[in-house]
């Protein structure tokens, strides 16, 4: 039997030398809390872990000129100390924040959450409503991502050999913005989603709708971003026909199935239902943020 | 072994006086501060040098035959010390003794926990190992090969009662019925219970309801998995020491010898600080595998499961299936009442069948009642004991026809049972009468409770459910040594299952003795230091407990009685025991001061020896518990979700020996019941795998999920306990499932059979309403 | 006939600082702190009830972020400074007031989620001092515990809170 080998580097540079070196199958270590579980199942057992929170670029949370660029290793604790990411993006972090308990949540990183590609992953539908692009970086270079490229299946991405993901851009918004995210599950914590849809919505200076982008979670082999839906909010004053079309389109998109979380018809069902909820919500932020209506 | 209660046993009657300690509560607990700062000892927390650590290997299949398990490439990997499989275990007759609240067959217990034959479900063990550590143990596991032949499966109760059913027993003949079947079936047991005639109630009957409901299986959910250490020596013909998560040290004394065919005597169980058991620790699992494999490397052993084989392989509760059917003049009186019980007993018979086919509709004075069960075997896990086994399922189906037949009637539910309510003397269809109890007082302050003239909002609603559960008694031993300077030493052969038993008895002991309780320690007794202690079951911790404290305390007293009267030089007649002291029976004795424990310690030496009392009693069980639960719960009813707003729990405990600690149990199991009801639940696939085997999808409530449970405190005494103890830990978790279906009915008016109420099945009644 | 051993497993050297004393620990790469507090240091106080992550009973603190041990590497603990419950009570061996509250409300039974919650409380109230009940509630959703209802869990917080607030 071999042992696992532990490196921390300290740069992105030497984290992808060792993570596209050929002789062993790395795992990247950023929170943990999936690969330390799948490990205590004797589902994986790494030759060698290699632990980016050591890495400064991927621990930073930094307002830049185009929006906030937060490390694909910072933890939700990191983030919900961070006042001014808080106010900046509720939404997203009414993801975070759901993230498993306070344990987990200082250690699972929004990075490993959308990394590991689970369809029910908290953070990943309201990072993917806020049109959040992901910096990735391998042994060819570096490539922008949309969040909602990443996933592809269950512990399924679509990164390529040796690369690493190493911070998120969350670009600026418009005043009249907001976003929000709910999920539903059985037990009001320590739980996975069953269904969870965010919203991110702009209104313009006649509270017109001028933007939307609506993802749900847990409904399919992926998070989706379902256009249609943004689509429905678009151009109107987010009111009941809107809303309507909204939770038909988000309930046309769904393709779930039936697991030990959830039956297809209640995914379904409560997917459309959430989107209701949620636009409520991210229109009352949107309304609060600036100088709209 | 003769069955049913046995005429030789011992109570106290109640007595009524002034008291000094009981009922009051005490500043400090003996076990809490050790708990607090992490020093308290639970198994898994106990390690012996040169320790070997052992894993077992598990079923990946709900049902096949085990053609060959071929152990040689784990046993030739370095740091492997020691394989055992089915062949290291001799085979066991059929042989029926107690453990706990359910039975045990030793035939059953010695395939449970290392299958021979068969496999009969996901998680059943097949091998064990001992290595230097963990890592080379579980790989050593991936090196055992068995050669299974699968077998169609069985989970679902009521599937697994057909005639075409996949059969997990080949010799199994239903029991109870005859003439003896001439297939085998997996219906292992048919029981019945009468009173009267049905037929004719029914007839009296102005309604009648007939309701079938569905419940799955749950786990009892301690949080502590199971752990052991064990070390075997060979000397003196071979003996065994064993430190153990465990409800019952002597019941597991009596399991290891007879599974290892060792003497029990030279099995001595330490029972560690247990971290939960609810009923789930009153068998081995680990413990003869870590003793066989101490054996065979010749080192201590320490075996420990994970959260998974905990859910996979240890004893949950019985899925049921049952249908009842009340009947009711228009005037509210009940006429007849009838039940059929299916349970699943798992991999092997014996689910809590028997207790609730006894129970099923006692609280209620009736004169007509037949209740049919079956218990039945299916590809899950040997099913265990769970705080009230086999009630809470039952009395979710007679507590929601009840309440459909109050609202048919337009009756107030709790006057429907008030009218109903047995009493003293009220004859039950379990056999015998009952004595004083306390449902009707329970009931009155349930019907004066604040809780129900609170107003309540949209899709908001409110219910009210009622339960019983019995007092076992049984086998229970204990010794008081009285040190010289007068302070006590109580060493307790039941287990302290959460915590209390051990504040209790000490309590118990200062009341008798008149000394201080801070002058009282009480300690775990091993299984070499005591006579057989019966499991701590059947809430009967405290109350059979407790009994035997006051047992050894009246044992001392004489002793001490014998003291002064030699101090005094007078018949031992003419001393009494009062207040704490040793007083002259008589105006007539002399003039002499009074002697307290202390003064009587000291001179014991000269006068006639150590002061000690002794306890060796079969406990008479009795001082049955009743409650009644109140709840207000808030459907969603777009998603389905049920959210607990406000609970309130009335309860007979007899005697509140220490009442903050009586509340404490009173929540613990409604929150228990809440979760049960609401979204706990084993989930297996078509392959007969479970698929939620850990805390993630094994959802037991959170600390957000549940309010604050108001708790009222009922007491009538029981006669028959010295203080009027009622076993109080079961009876709280009876109520909740058809408390909240009740509640949700007044909420949204959809009645909820099958449980869990879980969201999606919530919203699929709503929908079809 | 065993095989002939080829060495192939080697630990890591670790040095932490534990309750305030400084403590070094060989573990394996793949091991948990959890498995190294209570396999390698004999610190038993803190417990394991899952091993991943869903029922807080082996609640620390790394660098004074709550965290579950058993979802944390004992090679992620080189540098860092780890509280348990072994270290809650003073030097003097005064109870921490949650401690003492937990005991006065009897706010446990079986005790073993007891430590877990004991540490997940104190970080609680070092990031909150004033609490309500419904932040109390979810701030400790991540301790599972089976015995209490959380009832008495949940008042001896609160009432914890209030003394440390006028302390």
């Amino acid at each position: 039997m071999n042992n696992t080998q532990y490196k921390a580097p300290a740069s992105v540079e030497k984290a992808i030398e060792l993570f596209s070196g050929a002789e062993i199958g790395g795992k990247l270590l950023a929170g943990g809390t999936d690969l330390l579980v799948q490990m205590h199942s004797d589902m994986i057992a790494p030759a060698l872990l290699i632990d980016l929170k050591k890495i400064p670029q991927l621990r930073a949370i930094e307002k830049e000129a185009d929006g906030y660029r937060i490390g694909a290793a910072v933890s939700g604790v990191e983030l919900m100390n961070h006042t001014g990411f808080c106010t900046t993006w509720p939404g997203v972090m009414d993801g975070v924040k759901l993230i498993g308990s306070l344990q987990v949540k200082g250690r699972a990183s929004v990075g490993g959450n959308i990394c590991n590609a689970s369809p029910a992953a908290d953070s990943v539908p309201p990072m993917i409503a806020a049109g959040a692009l992901a910096t990735v970086v391998g042994p060819d270079g570096a490539r922008i991502v949309p969040v909602e490229d990443i996933g592809v299946a269950p512990g399924r991405n679509s990164l390529q050999q040796g690369e690493i993901v190493v911070s998120f851009l969350l670009p600026n918004q418009l005043a009249g913005s907001g976003g929000a995210y709910q999920r539903f599950t059985p037990r009001t914590e320590m739980d996975i989603a069953v269904v969870g849809v965010a919203v991110n919505l702009t209104l313009d200076k006649a509270g017109i709708c001028s933007h939307a982008r609506v993802a749900v979670g847990a409904v399919a082999e992926k998070v989706l971003l379902v256009k249609q839906a943004g689509d429905a909010l678009i151009g109107t004053r987010v009111q009941d026909d809107a809303t309507d079309n909204l939770v038909t389109a988000v309930r046309a998109a769904c393709r779930p199935i039936d697991d030990k979380r959830g039956t297809r018809e209640f995914r379904v069902q409560v997917a459309g239902v959430l989107a209701r909820r949620v636009v409520a919500t991210a229109l009352e932020r949107a309304k609060g943020s600036g100088q709209n209506p | 072994m003769a069955t049913g209660p046995s005429p030789w046993v011992t109570s106290f009657d109640y007595e009524e006086k002034d008291l000094k300690v009981i009922g009051k509560n005490p500043a400090d607990r003996s076990d809490a501060l050790e708990k607090v700062t992490g020093r308290a000892r639970f198994a898994a927390d106990y390690n012996l040098p040169g320790q070997l650590v052992g894993c077992v290997l598990r079923s990946p299949h709900a049902h096949a035959r085990v053609l060959s398990i071929d152990t040689s490439a784990a046993e030739s990997l370095p740091g492997v010390k020691a394989v055992v499989t089915r062949d290291d275990f001799p085979d066991l007759q059929s042989e029926v003794a107690a453990a706990g609240e359910l039975m045990v067959n030793y035939r059953d217990v010695t395939r449970n926990i290392m299958a021979r034959e068969k496999v009969f479900y996901d998680g059943h063990a097949v091998a064990a190992v001992a290595a230097t550590d963990r890592r080379t143990a579980k790989q050593a596991l991936k090196l055992i090969r068995v050669d299974y032949d699968v077998l169609p499966h069985v989970i679902d109760v009521v599937e697994a009662m057909q005639p075409d059913a996949p059969l997990l027993h080949e010799n199994q003949f239903t029991a109870g019925i005859t003439p003896k079947p001439d297939r085998p079936s997996n219906i292992a047991t048919q029981m019945t219970s009468k009173l009267g005639d049905v037929v004719t109630g029914f007839k009296q009957a102005d309604l009648v309801i007939e309701r079938e409901f569905n419940t799955k299986p749950i786990h009892q959910g301690y949080i502590e998995p199971h752990a052991c250490v064990a070390n075997y020596t060979s000397g003196g013909g071979g003996s065994a020491e064993v430190w153990a998560s465990t409800q019952g040290h002597f019941v597991f004394q009596a399991q290891i010898a007879k599974v290892l065919q060792m003497d029990i005597s030279k099995v001595r169980v330490n029972p560690a600080e247990l971290g939960g058991g609810f009923g789930g620790k009153n068998t081995v699992y680990l413990e003869p595998l870590a003793v066989l494999l101490s054996k065979k490397s010749g080192a201590p052993v320490k075996m420990k499961m994970d959260r998974n084989e905990v859910l996979r392989a240890t004893g949950p509760t019985s899925g049921t299936n049952t249908k009842v059917k009340i009947g009711v003049t228009k005037d509210g009186k009940i006429t007849a009442a009838q039940a059929e019980l299916n349970y699943q007993s798992g991999a092997f018979p014996g689910s809590a069948l028997a207790l609730a086919t006894m129970t099923v509709f006692t609280r209620y004075d009736l004169k007509n009642v037949l209740v049919v069960g079956h218990d039945v075997t299916c590809n899950r896990p040997k099913v265990a004991a769970y705080r009230a086994p086999g009630a809470p399922m039952i009395a979710f189906a007679v507590e929601s026809v009840m309440d459909e037949l109050a609202e048919g009637l337009g009756m107030d539910p709790i006057d429907l049972r008030l009218l109903n309510a047995a009493s003293e003397g009220t004859k039950t269809h379990m056999g015998g009468t009952l004595d004083r109890i306390g449902y009707v007082e329970t009931l009155e302050a349930a019907k004066a409770h604040e809780h129900l003239k609170t107003p309540l909002g949209p899709n908001q609603g409110r219910g009210i459910a009622t339960g019983y559960w019995f007092t076992l008694g049984n086998e229970t031993s204990g010794t008081l040594n009285i040190s010289t300077d007068g302070t006590a030493a109580f060493i307790y052969g039941t287990v302290d299952v959460a915590g209390g038993s051990r504040t209790v008895f000490a309590q118990m002991i200062a009341e008798e003795l008149g000394i201080a309780l801070d002058k009282v320690r009480v300690i775990q007794s091993d299984t070499s230091s005591l006579g057989f202690n019966f499991t701590t079951a059947g809430s009967r911790g405290t109350a059979a407990g407790g009994t035997v404290a006051v047992k050894t305390c009246r044992d001392a007293i004489v002793r001490m009685c014998e003291i002064a009267a030699r101090i005094w030089d007078v018949d031992v007649e003419q001393v009494s025991w009062k207040d704490g002291h040793a007083v002259p029976a008589g105006a007539n004795v002399g003039e002499f001061e009074p002697l307290s424990v202390a003064d009587l310690a000291k001179q014991a030496s000269w006068y006639g020896g150590t002061i000690a009392g002794h306890a060796e009693l079969n406990v008479a069980g009795g001082g049955p518990g009743f409650g009644a639960h109140l709840v207000d719960v808030e459907v969603d009813r777009e998603t389905g979700a049920v959210k607990v707003l406000r609970y309130s729990i009335i309860q007979d405990a007899g005697k509140a020996v220490f009442p903050d600690y009586v509340k404490a149990q009173f929540h613990g199991g409604a929150v228990q019941g809440i979760g049960m009801a609401l979204n706990e639940e084993y989930i297996y696939n078509d392959k007969g795998i479970m698929e939620n085997a850990g805390f993630l999808d094994y959802r037991i409530p959170v600390a957000s999920d549940v309010p604050f449970i108001d708790t009222t405190i009922v007491e009538v005494p029981s006669p028959n306990h010295p203080y009027g103890v009622r076993g109080i830990g079961e009876v709280p978790i009876i109520p909740p499932l058809a408390a909240i279906s009740n509640a949700i009915y007044d909420a949204v008016g959809v009645r909820m059979r099958d449980h869990p109420m879980s969201p999606p099945k919530v919203l699929k009644a709503l929908s079809g309403t | 006939m065993k095989r002939t051993m080829k060495r192939t497993m080697k630990k890591t050297h670790v040095s932490t600082v534990i309750n305030g004393d400084e403590i070094d620990f060989l573990c394996d790469p793949s091991q948990t702190l959890l498995d190294v507090l209570r396999d390698e240091l004999q610190m038993t106080g803190t417990k394991e009830g899952c091993g991943t992550g869903d029922c807080g009973a082996c609640s620390v603190t790394v660098d004074g972020v709550l965290v579950c041990s058993c979802l944390v590497l004992g090679v992620e603990a080189e540098g860092a400074e780890i509280q348990t419950v072994e270290g809650m009570a003073g030097p003097d061996g005064d109870l921490h007031p949650l401690q003492r509250k937990f005991v006065e409300h009897v706010a446990l039974q079986c005790g073993i989620c007891t430590p877990g919650l004991l540490i997940a409380a104190r970080s609680l109230l070092a990031n909150n001092p004033d609490p309500s009940e419904q932040e109390v509630r979810f701030g400790l959703a991540g301790n599972l515990c089976r015995c209490t209802g959380y009832h008495n869990i949940i008042k001896a917080v609160l009432d914890a809170a209030a003394e440390m607030r006028s302390a």
